[in-house]
């Protein structure tokens, strides 16, 4: 398994061994013991879970497979007679691949991952540092400056962005046409940027408390040794504590990149103002439009799972990556 | 810390590979020279505002008239009309907005409540019991996490549809409960805070396993509870992708959903305009004030998931 999730535990308190609170009305006696076997605990607690993880995870991936194999058609050429289901094999996959709109997607989410995650990461990334940094001031109230936009649904966030990209509303626009700059976050060269953007704003400062409450846990002594070598504040920042928080980042960049991916609800809100947006911009609207408009359930399956093993490849890289880092 | 694997021991003065080249004059180190000081905040207190702007404009901009929102745009106030605008607002559609806000709250509640407790119950049996396969089963689940769930929507509809629980809100519940992130947290949250030998003081007093959860380990893991919920909770108010492919109806909508059905008409019904900036508001309000109310909960499950 990923070494980074199942490597962790925490430093288990050793709490003094106490007896637990008095449990009236269960005797010390009693033999066999009342209720619960301790064979048959595990199953009764994890039932609940693995039976729904079972229905709403493993179920649909399956049934995905099965549907991504065939493919709804007329029965007759005319349309009548209803529909029959033909095994087509990885016809629909094929279909998937060869489609511009679907390629385009992939086109825009890579470029917008280009944009997305080194600024997002690496600005949260700094701003820790800034704010761990002996020079900050105010810590408490950045870090919550910071981490309220996460307060905000995601897609109320892309549709207050939506407002602040409308010409008419937006004091951004008016601030910087006063300046003499022409900015149409709408148009078809900004539109990628404003999407990046709003996604920025609402995970920025999430990323932030998380890296800054790892160097939290930077041992004291380390930084004081550096301070004593002579690393200035840049140099500690950079030397000691980004190597030492790396499991931390390499998380984060794959949590985001999973999240990239699936890029929706900032398309999706901007398109009713953007005409720089079709509704297969990128791939989960692909899917959305081939299984709701176009009831293709076949491609929209196969290209539920051409996105997933994307997903999945990405997993396998960023962990890949990062474990050659923490070698190194 | 799982981290910190390359840290020297607590010696200090331990000598860090630093190249003695760099040894700078020394100052004492609470004394920087104030520029660097200024740049630092400078530089903190810009993002502050980058992070700030657009939840202040809606502050501001929900006190708008519709025809202020334009005639008096961006920060400038216009006739103060907030509450006329609420009062619309609740108003319009036969109080729709109401019914939104409501369903958010069942979807939201109900069902982190109740994801909370099947994570709680199964990171505990994680955390608390040997079996056959155990960390097989939990490898499966730790690959969950990394699911992307717009992928699984459509099958998860077709299923829904195939018993007839497609446009219900058992179609929006019942998906949130699962959250194998909450059970990875509930895990290391149950080996961190519930001692083994607690749970066989308990036992020796004879009670069985459900009762040990019940009245030891339950009490012992309640800020596990309350950072869970809160991730449930934050999860399923955000949660769009889900209701927008299982709900038809629009009384059983979030308000998430519902803003977004009125903002994609909005080129078509700009009278509208008003109500998504004041509905916005109205709906973030809450989860400000218990993000600010519960900072440390929080900040509690974020080291808890991310740092260790």
């Amino acid at each position: 398994m990923r070494p980074a999730l199942s490597s962790a535990r925490p430093d288990r308190p050793r709490l003094p061994v106490e007896r637990g609170p008095a449990l009236e009305g269960a005797s010390p006696m009693a033999s066999p013991r009342p209720g619960l076997g301790r064979r048959a605990a595990p199953v009764l607690f994890l039932a609940p879970f693995l039976s729904l993880f079972l229905a709403t995870l493993v179920a649909p991936i399956g049934y995905a497979v099965w549907m991504s194999l065939f493919r709804e058609q007329a029965a007759s050429g005319l349309g009548f007679g209803g529909t029959e289901t033909l095994f087509v094999g990885l016809d629909n996959y094929l279909r998937a691949l060869a489609d511009p709109g679907f390629r385009r997607g992939f086109a825009h989410i890579a470029l917008y991952c280009a944009v997305y995650i080194p600024v997002m990461v690496g600005g949260a990334l700094t701003l820790a540092l800034l704010v761990d940094s002996a020079l900050a001031r105010a810590k408490r109230f950045f870090q919550l400056a910071y981490f309220l936009p996460h307060a905000v649904p995601g897609l109320i966030a892309a549709i207050i962005w939506g407002f602040l990209y409308t010409p008419g509303l937006s004091p951004v626009i008016d601030f910087l046409s006063g300046f003499g700059a022409d900015w149409e976050p709408l148009g078809p060269d900004a539109v990628l940027f404003s999407m990046a953007n709003a996604a920025t704003w609402q995970w920025i400062g999430y990323n932030m408390v998380i890296f800054y409450a790892a160097l939290q846990a930077v041992p004291r002594e380390t930084l004081e040794a550096a301070v004593v070598d002579g690393a200035g504040q840049l140099r500690t920042a950079w030397s000691v504590k980004l190597p030492m928080i790396r499991s931390s980042v390499v998380l984060t960049m794959l949590f985001t990149a999973v999240g990239a991916i699936q890029l929706f609800n900032e398309p999706e809100v901007l398109r009713s103002r953007s005409s720089a947006i079709s509704s297969d911009w990128s791939p989960v609207m692909f899917i959305y439009q081939a299984a709701f408009t176009d009831h293709d359930y076949g491609l929209a399956a196969a290209g539920s799972l051409l996105l997933a093993a994307l997903g999945a490849v990405l997993s396998f890289v960023v962990t890949k990556l990062g474990n050659r880092w923490k070698e190194a | 810390m799982a981290v910190d694997t390359a840290a020297p021991p607590a010696v200090p003065n331990t000598h860090a590979p630093l190249p003695q080249a760099r040894r700078a004059p020394r100052r004492t180190s609470d004394r920087h020279p104030w520029s660097s000081r200024v740049i630092v905040n400078g530089l903190l207190a810009a993002v502050a505002l980058y992070t700030l702007m657009p939840l202040s404009w809606l502050l501001v901009n929900a006190t708008k008239s519709n025809g202020d929102l334009f005639g008096r745009p961006g920060f400038l106030f216009g006739e103060f009309h907030l509450f006329t605008n609420i009062a619309e607002l609740f108003a319009h559609q036969d109080g729709i907005f109401g019914r939104w806000l409501a369903n958010t709250l069942l979807y939201s509640v109900v069902g982190a409540l109740a994801s909370t407790l099947v994570s709680l119950l199964a990171g505990y049996a994680f955390a608390t019991y040997d079996f056959a396969g155990k960390e097989k089963v939990y490898g499966l689940v730790l690959l969950g996490i990394l699911v992307p769930h717009t992928v699984i929507s459509l099958p998860m509809y077709l299923l829904a549809s195939q018993v007839g629980l497609v446009n219900s809100y058992w179609a929006v519940l019942i998906p949130g409960l699962v959250n194998p992130f909450g059970v990875y947290l509930a895990r290391v949250f149950a080996e961190g805070y519930v001692p083994g030998e607690t749970l066989e003081a308990a036992r020796m007093d004879g009670a069985g396993e459900l009762r040990t959860f019940r009245s030891v380990a339950l009490p012992m893991m309640a800020p596990a509870f309350v950072t869970l919920f809160l991730f449930s909770f934050t999860a399923s108010w955000n949660n769009f992708f889900l209701p927008l492919v299982m709900l038809n109806d629009s009384s059983l909508y979030p308000v998430a959903l519902g803003l977004f059905s009125w903002n994609a008409v909005l080129p078509q019904q700009p009278q509208l305009y008003a109500f998504v900036i004041t509905g916005s508001l109205v709906s973030v309000l809450p989860l400000v004030v218990a993000f600010l109310v519960l900072q440390r909960h929080w900040r509690s499950g974020l080291t808890a998931g991310a740092v260790k």
